[in-house]
């Protein structure tokens, strides 16, 4: 997610079990997060954090068969259709020639269109700016961000405190 | 997150690291000035290369008669080196790829560079068919356009094509999927830096922000790239394998070639990976990331893949005879003993011979052994190439029309110019990127840490005796 001219809360964590407990029980105290940042993938957080699953992989399925239909129909159109030629006494439609390139272009139409959809998706790409939280997350801090315009600020702050953030600060992003 | 990790696993992290310490170990050789070791490196893979760009243009000025080709050997170097190459780029997507849908977690430790050196050996070999068409300015015919010549499409029914679309494919997937892996680390190295470097870094991160949403994504995104991606590095050299297969000629003409090819791919792969690996964990003082384990368990891929590689050839011959098809045991007669006994000899010392060393554990946890068998598989694989290719043409139906192939200096010239690409390439990418991937290493960090297993983990709980478990928690 991309965040933009939000008031916000935050505390840093140094583990990522200390952030697994903590969201729990922001979770059972209702406290609603804005977003949770680490380093590193942190496995046993989406459930907690009530992230649905990605769907990239449907998107995925989709672009391959469109692969596919490509490549197949494709080859078919241009050897029985827009220019029949007979190669080595075959028919011209010689459906097991066509298996290679058919099976390359859902591999390659699969991975293309999955890529570009998690760039769009999450707002990612060349020459996009986010702001910055703190430059230790991507290193070794794990942050939980309140926005202030859905938390009681001070609630968050003892929140963060208590669960063991060992910092806590507000920010504009 | 609490693990459970079996004792005997050794640790792939050593030197108890933080989260903090991977950073630093993993990004800093971005941020200082390059080593002595590594300006000499650049300087003799760009003069290399320079040779390799004069002896390319020489060829497409002069044409290829500037090559040694003759009649019946049509294929030369260029398509021995094309194989070689393309050999060479299967390892990385294999380690990266069908290591991660097996969950082997040795694999963050070498992906990174694994994947890398994959892409720039498919750039070496997509060069070798590029100019050996003859005229390198129309190549673009290859592809299936609509054109203002008919339209006239190109044959999808021959093997070569299948290969321009494979070759392709593998480029463009290989690329998106390291690439995609190195977002993360980029901005790592963007959040450590200031000023332009901060600006261009933030440039090649996409502007990156760590959200657990993205991460879970990227999670999803990678396994299906993974899911992807295996059956298309098999696919790959399968189909260059079609290349000589679905022809007549006598020793080419085996069904036993898809998986040979695999393996074989795999198997110098490997080689390539650790010939470079061994010099750059030294040189970027990586011994606790790419530990002595991971060099074994190359070695171990190295080893099953070598035998396969041995059975096939011996499976070659045995056909050869059990046929009794006269042209194809004159082949192999020809292959073995005739003109060019000296590379089949060496194809069969270097590959199949001199790997059964590893079956020795001591052997195969040695650097310096390991850096010997890679450098005599790279040799041995590239004779099987020369092999199959070369030798099989200069002898073929008509004894009239028998030769003996040599290349020219320009073809050994295109050819040490492909070391200097590939190296030149592989120099930039240990200067501007993370060499391991940073994130991942920190993922596998708690349950293969070495304060957290093996024989000197620092256990911060009550011991629960008698279980063959030691369940790791958090300090």
């Amino acid at each position: 997610m991309s965040y933009k001219n939000q008031d916000i809360v935050y505390g840093l964590y140094d583990d990522e079990e200390i952030l697994l407990k903590a969201v729990q029980v922001a979770k059972d105290k209702h406290l609603e997060i804005m977003d949770v940042f680490s380093p590193f993938p942190v496995h046993g957080l989406d459930p907690i954090l009530g992230l649905s699953e990605s769907r990239l992989h449907i998107a995925g399925f989709v672009y391959g068969m469109l692969g596919t239909l490509t490549a197949f129909l494709g080859m078919t159109w241009i050897f029985t259709k827009d220019w029949p030629i007979i190669f080595g006494g075959k028919p011209y439609w010689s459906v097991p020639s066509f298996i290679p390139i058919t099976f390359e272009l859902t591999v390659l139409f699969a991975s293309i269109g999955m890529v570009v959809s998690f760039y769009i998706v999450c707002g990612l790409g060349p020459g996009v700016v986010n702001p910055t939280i703190d430059n230790r997350i991507t290193d070794d801090k794990f942050c939980i961000a309140f926005n202030k315009k859905d938390v009681n600020a001070q609630e968050a702050e003892s929140f963060l405190r208590e669960t063991g953030a060992s910092e806590v600060n507000s920010k504009i992003l | 997150m609490s693990a459970v990790v079996s004792p005997i696993r050794e640790p792939l992290v050593q030197g108890s690291k933080t989260y903090h310490q991977i950073t630093e170990d993993l990004i800093s050789p971005t941020e200082k000035t390059p080593s002595a070791a590594w300006t000499i490196g650049f300087i003799l893979s760009v003069t290399t290369l320079l040779g390799g760009i004069f002896c390319i243009t020489w060829t497409i000025w002069h044409g290829i008669g500037t090559w040694n080709l003759n009649r019946t050997v049509g294929w030369g170097w260029d398509i021995t080196n094309f194989v070689w190459w393309i050999g060479i780029g299967h390892a990385g997507t294999l380690i990266s790829a069908i290591l991660l849908l097996f969950r082997q977690k040795w694999r963050t430790g070498v992906n990174r560079a694994a994947e890398a050196m994959t892409i720039f050996a498919v750039i070496c070999a997509a060069l070798f068919p590029g100019i050996h068409v003859g005229r390198a300015w129309v190549v673009f015919y290859f592809f299936p356009y609509p054109n203002t010549r008919g339209p006239l499409w190109p044959n999808f029914n021959s093997p070569l094509l299948w290969d321009l679309f494979a070759i392709s494919t593998y480029f463009t997937v290989s690329l998106l999927f390291w690439y995609t892996g190195l977002v993360p680390d980029f901005a790592t190295v963007r959040d450590r830096a200031k000023g332009l470097r901060r600006k261009i870094y933030n440039f090649l991160s996409f502007g990156w922000t760590g959200s657990a949403k993205h991460w879970q994504r990227w999670e999803s995104l990678s396994l299906v790239l993974a899911g992807l991606a295996t059956p298309l590095v098999l696919s790959v050299h399968t189909i260059v394998s079609f290349d000589f297969a679905t022809s007549v000629i006598p020793g080419w003409h085996t069904t036993i070639f898809p998986p040979y090819f695999v393996a074989g791919a795999i198997f110098s792969g490997f080689a390539m990976v650790q010939t470079l690996m061994l010099v750059t964990r030294k040189i970027l003082k990586l011994e606790e990331y790419i530990t002595i384990g991971h060099i074994e368990s190359m070695n171990k891929v190295i080893l099953a893949t070598g035998t396969i590689v041995g059975v096939a050839y011996l499976t070659e011959l045995f056909v050869a005879w059990y046929s009794g098809y006269v042209y194809e045991q004159a082949a192999f007669f020809n292959r073995a003993l005739g003109p060019y006994w000296w590379a089949y000899f060496g194809m069969m010392f270097c590959n199949v011979m001199s790997p059964q060393i590893f079956w020795k554990k001591s052997f195969r946890r040695s650097v310096w052994i390991t850096f010997l068998m890679s450098i005599f598989i790279n040799i041995g694989m590239w004779f099987e190439r020369f092999v199959i290719i070369a030798t099989t043409l200069a002898r073929d139906y008509l004894p009239s029309s028998w030769s003996y192939y040599t290349p020219t200096w320009v073809e050994i010239g295109i050819y040490l110019g492909t070391f200097g690409l590939f190296f030149t390439l592989y120099l930039i990418f240990t200067r501007v990127a993370p060499v391991v991937a940073v994130a991942e290493v920190k993922s596998i960090l708690k349950s293969a840490g070495d304060q957290y297993t093996g024989p000197n983990a620092v256990h911060h709980h009550e011991h629960d005796h008698g279980s063959e478990n030691v369940e790791v928690h958090n300090h």
